[in-house]
């Protein structure tokens, strides 16, 4: 089996520190990481390649920085790595990425499965998964937490819904997204590091790639950003301390009156 | 004008609320742009009562494309019949609801459309002068909004966050027309086929469409601790949920976490019980619009964002809670 793995290179969030004076979100010296999301993507794929044999193959769409990203995927396990990065991709909304994404899956080609993370930690959409399968026009399936078994033409999976799984049984190729429920992501080994650092990881770009220009980067763009604002934050709240017994007893009567006064109770 | 449309969603030939929430966010832009409303509806079995609801809530008209093959959500069929609809019609905005079948669909169907899609909108409004839709969006864990638009392309298309507008009144003298639309073969795609529906009753909850949201985290300190949170949830008609912390150490399922790697919600209150309030759990709840929080740490991040928060021990300060909302049914049963 083929399963080919898209990640993206995010900041680093868990570092992420407001400045309380502007409310603006501190960016200066933030590492850039592996979208979180996507290590249950690469964990996923992983274990299918044990089970059932093949290759992972992981693919990022970014600047070179994303090289990093890419080798500590191969590190935890995956065969063969793809940057596809070009000047010419900046500003792509995700209209835009995921054609650029799904052209290198094609040039890639021979694939069984594609397997995304949920959603990127910044931009936070969740549709360039979906964007991929529609411009291969393969099935896709969101919001996987668990794989119920793989055959030849099929796949067998539940998908974490509202109030429920939904359970679907869907042609290979396809897509499909997961969600951190489906497992926990192992941590790179020092053989993986090794291969990592030694594996020559091929850059896909309009010089090497069957691209529509005019689909690309910002210009080929369907939205576009027109405003950004930062939220307050503070709420400008009251916060009361309960102390002993009786600061509890009249933490709680100001909180009843509050939650009285806002209609709640 | 070509028309607004909002895509309805319903379960076991119900409609669910999202879709009438929708319908006002539609009502709203379509009275700006002086165009009509209308309501797709994909599905099985859905009553004529209910597509009434859908025009008494708003809606010209409603397309009701019902075939039992189309029952359960399946992205690739709805995506084929909408891309036929908007051939046909041309709607200039199409709205859906950020939940898991709308957050699917969309992206999809805005290839097939070839147009832009925004994602998990809190706010939508027209621009002046060109009539383009303005989708506002939190991003990069809700720490900033951003405003997109789609200039260039039609229709424009938007997911929107559950909770995150009020339906509005039903109105029983709206007349609308509800149109048909017979379900040919080539409308569902054989790929996929969905072979069931497992419902968890024990540890389900529809935590983006809750009104009330009582979360726990790390300062519960053990999982049995949630009983109380349950029960405080249960009193205040709301759903438990739950920082990382209290999911990873197994105290409750991960449906129920709630932030960066969990669900984003807007439900009318949020109360974080022992959750200190990092920026990852934040980033779920930012756009709610009350947020208690109940922690001994005077310093927790929580407090800081919260309309009201109170420093002190959980073990005593939701007992305490818990009598007074006891008393009071018992007072209001009286
Ligand atoms: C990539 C990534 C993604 C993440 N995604 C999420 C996510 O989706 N959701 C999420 O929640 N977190 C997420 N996290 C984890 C996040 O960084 C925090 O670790 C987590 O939110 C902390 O949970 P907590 O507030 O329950 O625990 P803690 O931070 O340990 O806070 C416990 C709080 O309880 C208080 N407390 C202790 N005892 C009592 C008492 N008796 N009464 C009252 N208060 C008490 C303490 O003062 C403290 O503030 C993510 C992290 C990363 C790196
Ligand atoms: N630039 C990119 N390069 C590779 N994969 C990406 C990129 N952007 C998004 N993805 C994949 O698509 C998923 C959803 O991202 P998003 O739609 O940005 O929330 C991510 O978890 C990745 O698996």
């Amino acid at each position: 089996m083929k399963i080919i793995v898209p990640v993206k290179q995010v900041p680093e969030s868990s570092n992420v520190k407001m400045d309380p004076e502007t409310g603006t979100v501190i960016r200066s010296g933030v590492e850039t990481v592996v979208n979180p999301l996507d290590f249950y993507a690469l964990e996923t794929a992983l274990r299918l390649k044990e089970q059932y044999g093949g290759t992972v193959t992981v693919l990022s769409m970014g600047p070179s920085q994303a090289l990093k990203a890419l080798k500590e995927a191969v590190a935890m396990g995956c065969d063969e790595a793809i940057l596809v990065s070009d000047r010419k991709f900046c500003g792509a909304d995700t209209w835009s990425t995921s054609y650029t994404l799904a052209q290198a899956v094609k040039k890639i080609g021979g694939y069984d499965l594609i397997i995304t993370g949920e959603r990127a930690t910044d931009g936070d959409t969740a549709q360039v998964g979906p964007g991929i399968a529609s411009w291969l026009d393969i099935p896709v399936a969101t919001y996987v937490a668990k794989i119920e078994e793989v055959t030849d033409s099929r796949i067998v999976l539940e998908r974490l819904v509202e109030d429920g799984y939904q359970i679907l049984s869907v042609t290979l190729p396809c897509l499909i997204s997961v969600v951190k429920e489906i497992a926990s992501p192992r941590l790179p080994t020092l053989r993986g590091k090794i291969y990592a650092r030694q594996l020559h990881i091929p850059v896909f770009s309009t010089e090497n790639m069957e691209l529509e220009p005019t689909a690309l980067g910002l210009k080929g763009s369907p939205t576009r950003v027109v405003k950004i604002e930062t939220p307050k934050v503070t709420r400008g709240g009251r916060v009361v301390k309960a102390g002993d017994d009786e600061g509890v007893l009249s933490a709680v009567d100001q909180l009843m009156a509050f939650l009285e006064a806002k209609d709640i109770v | 004008m070509s028309s607004v449309w909002i895509i309805a969603e319903q379960h076991d030939g119900h409609l669910k609320d999202v879709s009438f929430e929708l319908l006002s966010r539609g009502r709203k832009l379509a009275d700006r742009l002086e165009s009509r409303l209308a309501a797709v509806l994909i599905g099985d079995k859905v009553s004529e009562t209910a597509m009434e609801e859908l025009v008494q809530r708003g809606a010209d008209e409603v397309y009701s494309i019902q075939d039992p093959r189309l029952e359960n959500f399946v992205c690739e069929s709805y995506a084929r019949v909408l891309t036929g609809l908007i051939k046909s019609y041309r709607p200039c905005i199409i709205l859906a609801a950020a939940t898991s079948s709308g957050r699917t669909l969309m992206p999809y169907l805005a290839i097939k459309a070839n147009t832009g899609l925004t994602a998990d909108c809190t706010e939508l409004d027209i621009e002046e002068g060109t009539g383009n839709l303005l989708q506002t969006r939190p991003a990069i864990g809700g720490n900033i909004m951003a405003t997109i638009k789609t200039p260039d392309h039609r229709p424009q298309m938007a997911t929107v966050r559950p909770k995150s507008s009020r339906p509005l009144q039903k109105d029983s003298s709206r007349a609308g027309k509800i149109i048909s639309i017979p379900v040919t073969d080539d409308m569902l795609d054989p790929r996929v086929a969905v072979l069931g529906y497992r419902k968890d009753v024990t540890d389900f909850v529809n935590l983006e469409e809750a009104d009330i949201v009582v979360a726990g985290g790390r300062g519960l300190k053990k999982g049995e601790n949630f009983t109380m949170i349950r029960t405080l949830a249960d009193s205040l008609g709301g759903v438990v949920g739950a920082s990382r912390e209290a999911v990873d150490r197994g105290w409750i399922g991960y449906p129920h976490q709630i932030g960066l790697s969990g669900k984003t919600i807007s439900p009318k209150l949020y109360i974080g019980i022992g959750i200190s309030g990092s920026i990852q759990h934040l980033a779920g709840i930012k756009t709610s619009e009350i947020i208690i929080s109940v922690n001994s740490d005077p310093e927790a991040n929580l407090h800081k964002i919260a309309d009201f928060g109170i420093v002190g021990d959980a073990f005593q300060v939701i007992p305490e809670i818990q009598r007074r909302l006891d008393q009071r049914r018992k007072g209001g049963a009286e």
